[in-house]
């Protein structure tokens, strides 16, 4: 930690990386006067595997960038130079790391549904990616989950099951299958393999024997002390801390970098998940967060002040690209094409894509083809997420007439689109995308957003970073994250319903703060951009018909207050859930319609395959 | 958001094509285990040089269910009929008792043939587990042994033609080198394999067919080069979609390496020109891949006297990326294109899409000027 003696506002100059699993990425923040902004970026591929095998070197190359860039020199012969000065170096260094995979655990548990769900959520909400869930009664055979266990090579294993008191047979029973398939860690040789037990308190010592000579055994509460509750702090600390100790200490370079800061080097995702859930906090608002990245899609929903983070380990735009199309289908990736192209000439350019990840897109045919994937990764992000964003199971209730109903409810997730009134987006591809109505649209045909829902978006890629650095110092990091990281891309008001094409839907009206109104009628099918600028609020007066829905129940009128953006209030009349038309001709006709109609791509390129 | 935004990208690496160079390769078990040569040995492709014993496959039995007695598991310890640390043949009783005054029989057979190696008095079950598999690193290519790793390997070195591709299938594998297509644009199609070809690896041009794949595997040979192939077509040969670049695993029979990328794609004249210099060389190569940062690539090497990496440093060595650099491109609409660095701009410019990225100014081979971003060409390294 940043030594507790230091005066936080004598801090001037400030770096910040993330060692991702394709690129190390480096932020440059500067104090001007009494304020904290962003200066610049430099990237640089990820050096974590062999032949390099020493992620300092990618740092390096990335801060060089910094220092071309900027004329200032950042670094000396032991690394980042920490002791600035007005002519060189940082005050302050720290760094957020998903390299070589990030932090892959395995989770088990008595019962799938249960225990071995909460084991799933405090692993995920410790910002790693679980390689396999085992529990009890997950349908696999005492051998096939042996098998999987041996051949997994986990970073860390979390075990949880049973109610303290309860009984510990079931937890024992997993407990041997552990211990007789042994697995091993992924880095490092002849060093046990972190496991954490967080299961019925009653069980400890059982445990300590059986765990205790083979592995580097950590104990802390239990989970789910009682079936009512789910208690994953402690869980998630120590996953931090051996992540820390034995994790990171492993990874190539590693034990160097950690040198070159003071700060705990923190994952990614969780870095991303801080972020997330400050803005929900200072908005006091449902939210949903994505972090779109070359490997994984992280997910982060606070609802009703219930924070869940999902961590999609094989749905990215490098090199899990070709995972998502194996996920969602080459057809429907192709369906958000405005243009023809033959199904294995797209396959094909995945591929490539997946085998030279830090390619880009240079022309918008390409541009076009990567934005159609990244729609399907969050859409199968999001349904990854809602099985895990559900009540807990296995609650005793009081038995009413109702009592199957309630049963339906704990088996459903709670994310209601139309109760998320905030969405975020991050992650190299929506960071980067040349218009933000690009990044505005892929957010929301991947998500579905319905009602009235502000969007927001990181501008070049930097929520881990601030992330990471609000844990030594929240004021720069707020500064920064307020005036140059958060972009303010606008209000999306799209009604639930289904209606014939060219029906009357929705009629809007807007009190534009210059004084003037607009209103206007939509009919199902049509997609609407009207200008209003960043910080820029407007009272709004919303119609539906029957049977459509804006927040208040079908045909109910909305009067609400908006905010404007760099893209504005878009009024999405397509229909919830949105059908792309089965036809191939109508479907590319009304795609190029809505693409216009929200300027997406040049408008000399839309008119090029509208032909 | 304020004006200051600027992004500043690195250089793809390039993969390697080089006529002569020292290869080191690190041979390493996954556990410890014993080194079987000393350092100064040379092997050849085959030889073992280190070998460990894993622990079997362990079989999990829930005796004091089968027992019917879920109550008290440590009461299967009564009934057992051998110890822990015994052996077991398969089928065999280890535990067995009488309920209801001998009315019922309750007894636990062993799965495998193995020993007993474990009793949980929590959880009522016995582990039994298989013998010891043994598993064995080969020395994959012919050389001197420079380094042993204690109880980990060796580090084997030798003078070698090194190429390297970008994507492939299969494992470790070596055979002598045959040219199949005439020129590096032909495509390799099923009827230019026949049986001769068994124990060989054969050289494509920009593509090889699915059914060229299958009767490869059918006939023995040991491994395909080739610029391109259509991945729905890899697919179809491997059985299974291929989600992220994870590879070397596959058991299909063949061991194939792609050198430029999917589709149809023209094997560079440098590959091809080197790979048909040692026709009838003896080579080894694997189609491991792991598409990250640092990367592991499938390669092909083939160990020759001819030339010294030395004398190959001297004739002929590679800087940074600078004017006159040769280069490749890696993503459309230029992909394949071979050209030279032209120039080098330091302000970001815009491409198609709108994007501001730093470019390289290349001239292709074709003689067209064209801008690329600095992410979408590799160098070309000698």
């Amino acid at each position: 930690m940043v030594n507790a003696s230091r005066n936080l506002e004598e801090i001037k100059y400030i770096l910040a990386t993330d060692v991702g699993s394709t690129t190390t990425k480096a932020r440059f923040f500067k104090k001007t006067g009494s304020e904290y902004r962003y200066v610049i970026s430099g990237e640089a591929p990820t050096t974590v595997e062999a032949p390099y095998e020493d992620v300092t070197l990618g740092v390096r190359n990335a801060v060089r960038q910094i220092e071309e860039l900027t004329g200032r020199p950042l670094l000396d012969e032991n690394g980042i130079a920490t002791d600035g000065s007005e002519e060189r170096g940082v005050d302050l260094y720290c760094t957020t790391s998903s390299a070589g995979g990030g932090l892959q655990m395995m989770v088990a548990g008595v019962v799938k549904s249960m225990t071995a769900e909460s084991a799933e959520r405090a692993a995920l909400g410790a910002g790693a990616i679980v390689m396999d869930a085992i529990a009890v009664d997950d349908g696999r055979k005492d051998h096939e989950k042996v098998r999987a266990i041996r051949t997994l090579r986990p970073d860390m294993v979390l075990i949880g099951g049973g109610v303290d008191g309860g009984t510990i047979s079931h937890v024992m029973q997993i407990a041997e299958l552990v211990r007789s398939a042994e697995p091993k860690p992924r880095l490092g040789m002849g060093y046990k393999l972190p496991v954490i037990f967080a299961g019925n308190k009653n069980a400890r010592k059982q445990i300590n024997d059986s765990l205790g000579d083979v592995f580097s055994l950590t104990i802390v509460d239990n989970l789910r002390p009682t079936l009512e509750e789910e208690n994953t702090e402690q869980a998630r600390a120590a996953i931090h801390q051996l992540f820390m100790e034995h994790v990171m200490s492993h990874a190539p370079g590693y034990n160097k970098l950690a040198k070159w800061t003071e700060v705990s080097i923190m994952p990614t995702p969780a870095g991303e998940g801080t972020m997330m859930r400050i803005i929900a906090e200072s908005l006091k608002t449902n939210l949903l967060g994505v972090g779109l990245g070359g490997a994984t899609t992280n997910l982060y929903s606070i609802v009703d002040e219930k924070f869940v983070r999902t961590v999609s380990a094989n749905l990215g735009m490098s090199y899990s690209i070709c995972n998502v199309m194996k996920e969602a289908g080459i057809a429907n990736i192709i369906r958000w094409l405005p243009f023809d192209m033959p199904e294995e000439s797209v396959e094909n350019r995945l591929a490539n894509k997946m085998n030279r990840p830090t390619t880009i897109p240079q022309t918008l045919e390409e541009l076009a083809i990567e934005h159609a994937v990244a729609r399907e990764a969050l859409r199968l992000g999001l349904e990854h997420h809602k099985t895990l964003a559900r009540g807990l199971k296995g609650v005793m209730r009081e038995r009413t007439m109702e009592i199957e109903r309630f049963r339906k409810m704990e088996e459903a997730t709670y994310i209601d689109m139309m109760k998320i009134n905030v969405i975020v987006g991050t992650g190299g591809l929506l960071s980067h995308a040349p218009r933000r109505t690009q990044s505005f649209l892929i957010l929301c045909d991947a998500f579905q957003v319905e009602g009235v829902t502000r969007l927001f978006q990181d501008s070049v890629f930097m929520m881990p970073h601030l992330g990471v650095l609000s844990t030594v110092h929240k004021k720069a990091a707020w500064e920064i994250f307020e005036k140059d990281c958060l972009v303010r891309l606008g209000t999306i008001i799209s009604p639930k319903g289904q209606a014939q094409q060219g029906e009357e839907v929705l009629t809007v009206t807007l009190q534009i703060p210059d004084g003037s109104t607009y209103k206007e009628t939509l009919r199902f099918g049509e997609l609407k951009r009207i200008k209003l600028g960043e910080g820029k609020k407007s009272k709004a007066f919303i119609e539906v018909t029957k049977p459509f829905d804006i927040g208040l129940g079908p045909g109910n009128r909305l009067e609400t207050e908006i905010e404007g953006g760099v893209v504005g209030v878009v009024i999405d009349v397509r229909g919830r859930p949105l059908v792309l038309p089965e036809d191939n001709a109508v479907r590319k006709t009304k795609l190029l319609e809505w693409f216009k109609a929200l300027e997406l791509y040049p408008e000399s390129f839309l008119e090029k395959v509208s032909k | 958001m304020n004006d200051r935004v600027e992004v500043a990208h690195a250089y793809t690496p390039g993969l390697k094509v080089q006529i002569a160079t020292t290869v080191r390769k690190t041979r390493r078990l996954s556990t410890f285990g014993e080194v079987l040569v000393k350092e100064g040995d040379t092997v050849d492709f085959d030889t073992t040089v280190a070998r460990t014993y894993l622990a079997g496959e362990p079989h999990l039995l829930r005796a004091a269910h089968l027992l019917g007695l879920e109550d008290d598991p440590k009461d299967v310890l009564r009934y057992m009929t051998k110890k822990v640390g015994d052996p077991v043949e398969k089928g065999e009783l280890f535990a067995e008792c009488s309920l209801l005054f001998g009315l019922v029989k309750k007894s636990c057979a062993s799965p495998i043939t193995g020993y007993i190696e474990s009793f949980s008095e929590n959880s009522g079950y016995v582990v039994i587990r298989e013998p010891k598999a043994i598993v064995e690193v080969r020395s994959y290519v012919p050389g001197k042994v420079t380094e042993v790793l204690p109880k980990e390997g060796v580090i084997v070195e030798l003078n070698a033609a090194l190429i390297q591709g970008i994507f492939g299938i299969g494992g470790e594998t070596n055979g002598v080198l045959k040219i199949s297509v005439d020129s590096p644009k032909d495509i390799l199609d099923a009827d230019a394999i026949t049986d001769q070809d068994n124990g060989r690896i054969l050289v494509a041009g920009s593509m090889v067919t699915g059914e060229a794949m299958a009767k490869a595997a059918n006939l023995g040979v040991k491994g395909i080069v080739s610029g391109g192939v259509n991945y729905r077509e890899l697919v179809n040969f491997v059985g299974h979609r291929i989600g992220v670049g994870i590879t070397g695993d596959e058991q299909v029979g063949v061991t194939l390496i792609v050198t430029e990328g999917f589709g149809k794609m023209k094997m560079s004249q440098r590959v091809f020109g080197l790979l048909q210099r040692f026709q009838g060389f003896k080579a080894s190569m694997s189609g491991a891949t792991q598409i990250r940062a640092g990367v592991l690539r499938p390669e092909i090497i083939v160990p020759h006297t001819e030339l010294s990496a030395q004398e190959v440093s001297e004739q002929d060595s590679v800087g940074g990326m600078k004017p006159g650099t040769p280069i490749r491109v890696i993503r459309e609409p230029y992909f394949g294109a071979m050209g030279k660095v032209v120039s080098l701009p330091a302000e970001l410019q815009k491409v198609e899409t709108e994007s501001g990225v730093r470019i390289v100014e290349v001239e292709l081979d074709n003689g067209e000027k064209v801008m690329v971003p600095r992410a979408n060409v590799e160098i070309i390294e000698e």
